[in-house]
């Protein structure tokens, strides 16, 4: 008995829900060998506003959960990722062209890394703040606070591990993220996606656009409601245009990177400002 | 004369042994620059102080060279120890010929001497102080493993703080191990030429910093000169803007500390003594040129018209005048332009439907002044309450809740600082965490330390200055990684720059493009 398979339609991921792009333009994405995958989303302008609508109406509860809450929420992903492994190693398989085991072993990073970082939801304050000996009677203390909204061009060479090591580290501070997924390589973000959606994770925190990063990345970098930009996978644009045009509201920038970024506790503290509180003190 | 007026106490002038032109500053020496001088005025009297130099394209190419240079063979070889004892003799020469860098604060700035005498002068000690103890303790700082120098270090200061600003900027990054071309503002360059003398009297080792002089063209030539790895500015927005495009795609790491539109909060439970005081020095403090101004009054709408009167009543008392008198609170404009654009807001003000008040005080024929002023009836739309004036002007709004002071004190693109008063601990740390600014003062304001990161969120730049977030603007370290996360390690890249510095890197093979192969790499 044989049984006709059900394709998946991919979507966009734009506040909590899973629109086609307002356009209407797909694109199609090829396996490493070539072979028709799926019709993607092609992301327009206006999903790139959308999405920054989304992220910027998401920030004020994402931040203001406490670092616990957010570690257990960004904990859970990696749970809920262990539980479709097999989904998204065959997904990375058919798309990257590598062996089962090479796609289990970068299943294993991105959850792994999903941990690491979750961990520092709560840390993370204790070690980029600090408390001043200011000379006089003032309470002095500095602590991070997360930036805001973060434009994101996810690494384009890895569908997986590449997407989640730009995406978690953003979130561990409590800020919100619009990103443009690999071009080539969009499906396991999109996958991904569909784990968020289920995983505690509150709608408009993660936004996931896909197609041209050429088209949408410049909307994103002019946007006055984006407070940051990752170029981590826009190395093959005109990057260093998109960071002029950054310029324009003194947006932060992390320049491409080759390859996946490794974790680090800085790419969480890049995307936050350190506010200073000053308190008199009492004569007594 | 009669009981209770002042007598005037002028600061006498014969403290300073000024000349009549000064070159640049470059690897030890004073040097010709070949741009064209123009003369440093006092903007009480508009009587010429001294000829200053420009620094030309070829000036900025010495300079920066010497900077170089020092850094390569002198100053990334000393041990921080010896860079600590360098800082620390600079922080003691500061102190003593305090009274001689007062004076000629004001004298060329033209704010107060109580103020350059007890705010600007002691704290340019206390940063070189403070900085002086990190040079041998980097290790310590918290801020990565094998924490390095970036190189030379171009930096642009403001005219409203001319010594306090180049402390601020070449304290860390000496005590980090770079070394510095420093540009002053065009309207106060004396006390950084006073400065290099006492970098002489110092032995700082030649080149380890230089002083270029001239206007806003050398400071563009220094900043985006192709030879520095860090560049620091403060002054405005615009500029600070032009600066984050021009260095686009250089890798230099960037500190930019802008303008400002802070909010002061002042809730009905406010001790409003000390409100009232603190509401003055937050805006009239150094005639308003603060980037860190409390020059929106946000007030309750309950207490609104208290407060105001007795603003008015406490400005009344406000001495203006002769900066180098004891007894003076406001002292001149720094400049002809800056006094202009404070009248076009102030007059915009008046024309978009605002109150205008204005102390009662007499104007000295000579220089540049404005009396401190007060709008009433502001709304969140106009000029006045959007837009930097950088002087002794108040605009004062009204709020009922304190949402509703949140929402307002946020309404701006500025992000730098802000202020609360009320005398409940709840309230002040509840507010404090909603408002997006980077220095909040509660139930004070206008409070600086070297040991108290300052900065801004949004436009109102990035990086921080002070403290030991201060230190890690002028350092590089490995980054700190997880070394166990499974199949992410690599090698360390150790370049320079913003990017190569925080970054390990993990290839990946591309499934059609050839691969950059990686024995360690993920998916191979």
């Amino acid at each position: 008995m044989s049984h006709l398979t059900i394709p998946k339609t991919y979507k966009l991921y734009i506040g909590g829900k899973f629109p086609r792009s307002e356009s209407g333009r797909t694109y199609e994405v090829l396996s490493a060998k070539d072979a028709f995958l799926a019709n993607a989303a092609k992301a327009s302008r206006k999903d790139a506003r959308d999405a920054v609508v989304a992220a910027r109406a998401a920030v004020s509860g994402w931040s203001g959960a406490t670092g616990y809450n957010r570690g257990q929420v960004l904990y859970r992903i990696a749970e809920l990722l262990e539980g479709r492994r097999a989904q998204f190693a065959e997904e990375i398989s058919s798309a990257e062209g590598v062996s089962a085991t090479a796609a289990n072993r970068q299943v294993d990073a991105a959850i792994d890394l999903w941990v690491w970082y979750a961990g520092w939801a709560d840390k993370y304050v204790q070690v980029a703040g600090n408390g001043n000996p200011v000379s006089g009677p003032y309470f002095n203390i500095s602590t991070p606070e997360p930036t805001g909204v973060v434009a994101i061009v996810a690494p384009q060479d890895s569908s997986l591990l590449g997407f989640a090591s730009v995406v978690a580290p953003a979130l561990v501070s409590g800020n919100t993220v619009v990103v443009l997924a690999s071009e080539r390589l969009p499906l396991s973000a999109i996958s991904l996606s569909e784990v968020l959606a289920t995983s505690d994770v509150p709608g408009g925190v993660v936004n996931v656009l896909t197609g041209s990063s050429a088209e949408v990345a410049p909307w994103l970098a002019s946007h006055a409601d984006v407070n940051a930009l990752d170029l981590a996978g826009a190395g093959a644009l005109d990057w260093v245009d998109l960071q002029i045009t950054a310029a324009d509201t003194l947006k932060r920038v992390l320049p491409p990177e080759d390859g996946v970024p490794a974790p680090s506790v800085e790419r969480v503290t890049f995307f936050t400002e350190t506010k200073t509180v000053w308190h008199t003190k009492a004569l007594v | 004369m009669t009981f209770l007026e002042y007598a005037p106490a002028p600061e006498s002038k014969a403290i300073l042994n000024l000349q009549k032109s000064y070159g640049l500053f470059i690897d030890g020496d004073f040097v010709k620059g070949h741009g064209t001088s123009f003369a440093s005025i006092s903007p009480a009297t508009e009587e010429k102080i001294a000829e200053i130099s420009t620094a030309n394209a070829r000036d900025v190419d010495v300079a920066v060279a010497a900077a170089r240079r020092a850094y390569d063979r002198t100053w990334s070889k000393l041990a921080g120890r010896d860079r600590g004892k360098y800082l620390f003799r600079i922080a003691r020469l500061v102190q003593e010929r305090a009274r001689e860098l007062a004076v000629a604060e004001s004298l060329d700035n033209g704010k107060p001497i109580k103020e350059s005498r007890d705010v600007d002068v002691p704290l340019v000690a206390a940063w070189f102080f403070y900085y002086a103890g990190w040079a041998d303790k980097l290790d310590y700082a918290g801020l990565g493993p094998n924490p390095r120098a970036l190189g030379v270090a171009a930096q642009v200061i403001p005219w409203n703080f001319p010594l306090l600003m180049l402390a601020w900027k070449i304290a860390p990054a000496l005590a980090a191990g770079n070394t510095v071309v420093l540009k002053p503002a065009e309207t106060t360059s004396l006390t950084a030429l006073l400065f290099a003398e006492i970098l002489q009297q110092a032995e700082l080792p030649d080149g380890v910093v230089n002083i270029v002089t001239g206007a806003g063209e050398t400071g563009s030539l220094l900043v985006n000169h192709p030879d520095v790895n860090k560049v620091a500015f403060t002054g405005s927005t615009a500029v600070g803007r032009a600066i984050a495009k021009s260095t686009a795609g250089t890798g230099k790491k960037i500190t930019l500390e802008l303008g400002g539109k802070a909010a002061n909060i002042v809730f009905d439970d406010a001790p409003i003594d000390q409100a009232i005081e603190g509401i003055v020095n937050g805006i009239f403090f150094n005639q308003g040129h603060v980037c860190c101004a409390g020059s929106r009054l946000l007030v309750q709408e309950n207490i609104q018209d208290e407060v105001v009167d007795r603003l008015k009543q406490r400005l009344s008392t406000l001495r203006l005048g002769d900066p180098l008198d004891k007894n003076t609170d406001i002292g001149a404009i720094n400049s002809r332009e800056q006094l202009e654009r404070i009248r076009t807001l102030s007059d915009l003000g008046e024309q978009e439907g605002a109150e205008r008040w204005t102390s009662d005080c007499a104007i000295p024929d000579k220089g540049f002044w404005f009396a401190p002023t007060i709008f009433t009836n502001v709304s969140t739309s106009h000029r006045i309450a959007r837009d930097e004036i950088f002087g002794p002007v108040l605009s004062v709004l009204s709020f009922r809740t304190p949402a509703e002071a949140i929402a307002k004190a946020n309404n701006t693109p500025y992000g730098l600082s802000a202020g609360i008063w009320s005398d409940k601990g709840s309230k002040i740390l509840a507010v404090a965490d909603k408002l997006r600014a980077g220095v909040v003062w509660a139930n004070t304001f206008n409070k600086f330390d070297p040991a108290s990161p300052f900065g801004g969120y949004k436009e109102s730049g990035y990086g921080r200055e002070g403290g030991r977030h201060g230190l890690a603007a002028y350092l590089q370290s490995s980054g700190w990684h997880d070394p166990d996360t499974r199949g992410l390690s690599s090698s360390r890249s150790d370049t320079r720059g913003l990017s190569s510095s925080r970054s390990e890197r993990i290839e990946t093979s591309p499934a059609k493009k050839p691969a950059k192969k990686s024995p360690k790499g993920v998916t191979k």
